[in-house]
């Protein structure tokens, strides 16, 4: 499997998801710079990392969405590329309205940097293929804007078409999120959002193996 | 020409920072504080001199970035 990570000003997990994708696929992804136009061509995944992209200006990842990178990665997510937003990704994801919803402040106003408990609720797709349906995982978070909002409608919608992918297991959200969704696909299913970090939990090094199954699943979706 | 835009969030949107202010003003003895609602404002200044364009022009940002229309609305205020 072939990967980019896009590198906007102020992102800071770009490297963690480096490290994690070379470490599983056994290829180095490139970094592709917020400025350029266009990602390279053979790409079968597409990371936006977590961060404080333009240092979270006006709204979190609201002047990501609109940098010239955010063009091209809009239009191969229409072609069906895989795009993986992770934290400040899936702020970027829904503001660029690949994603439903939006991501507003944490309800109880800190930000939380801690490993969260999840479940994971969707199997049947690209990403998460490799769970069990219902598994617990345990994902750090680190964010002070993960507080997921959207109507009533689109909750329905995302909860009845299955694109719910991650909850927050019960008592640990950690943000007021909506229903304790904590990760969600478009309607395509080729586009996730979440935001823990699965991209730091692939080393037992660094205390934990549970993001993993993410990146093997991917694989595997493209082989 | 001067504009000024609004952004504040929409009814029933859970708007944690105002009711921490609201907290605050009641914790320095300001009686009878409602509720509060936190919002930007923010001024741009307009090459164009036609009301009715600036003002279309104007729409249209806040559509396109300065509010997130999924939880924020917007109010704008051409001045004179």
């Amino acid at each position: 499997m072939k990967s980019a990570v896009v590198v906007f000003p102020a992102s800071n997990c770009d490297r963690d998801a480096a490290v994690a994708l070379e470490q599983i696929t056994g290829k180095k992804p490139h970094m592709v710079w917020h400025a350029d136009s266009e990602i390279p061509k053979d790409v079968d995944l597409i990371v936006l990392p977590g961060g404080f992209s333009y240092g979270d200006y006006l709204r979190c990842g609201a002047m990501a969405s609109l940098s010239r990178v955010m063009q091209d990665v809009i239009a191969k997510a229409q072609e069906g590329r895989l795009i993986l937003g992770i934290c400040n990704g899936f702020q970027v994801l829904t503001e660029a309205g690949l994603l439903p919803g939006a991501l507003m402040r944490n309800a109880n106003l800190k930000f939380v940097c801690r490993p969260v408990g999840l479940t994971v609720e969707e199997t049947q797709n690209v990403f998460t293929r490799k769970y069990d349906n219902g598994q617990r995982v345990v994902f750090p978070v680190a964010h002070g804007d993960g507080n997921y909002f959207a109507d009533n409608e689109t909750l329905d919608r995302l909860e009845g078409e299955g694109r719910v992918v991650f909850r927050y297991a019960e008592g640990e959200n950690p943000n007021g999120s909506s229903r304790n969704i904590a990760g969600i696909l478009n309607e395509k299913r080729n586009v996730l959002g979440l935001m823990p970090h699965p991209e730091r939990v692939c080393d037992p090094l660094l205390g934990g193996t549970d993001g993993r199954a993410m990146f093997e699943s991917l694989i595997e979706s493209v082989s | 020409m001067k504009a000024r835009v609004f952004v504040t969030l929409k009814n029933g949107v859970l708007d944690p920072q105002g009711k921490a202010i609201g907290h605050a003003l009641s914790g320095l003895g300001f009686e009878g504080v409602g509720e509060v609602r936190q919002g930007k404002v923010i001024d741009i200044e307009l090459a164009e001199s036609d009301r009715a364009k600036a003002k279309a022009s104007l729409t249209e940002m806040c559509e396109k970035l300065l509010a997130n229309t999924i939880i924020e609305k917007y109010d704008i205020e051409l001045q004179a």
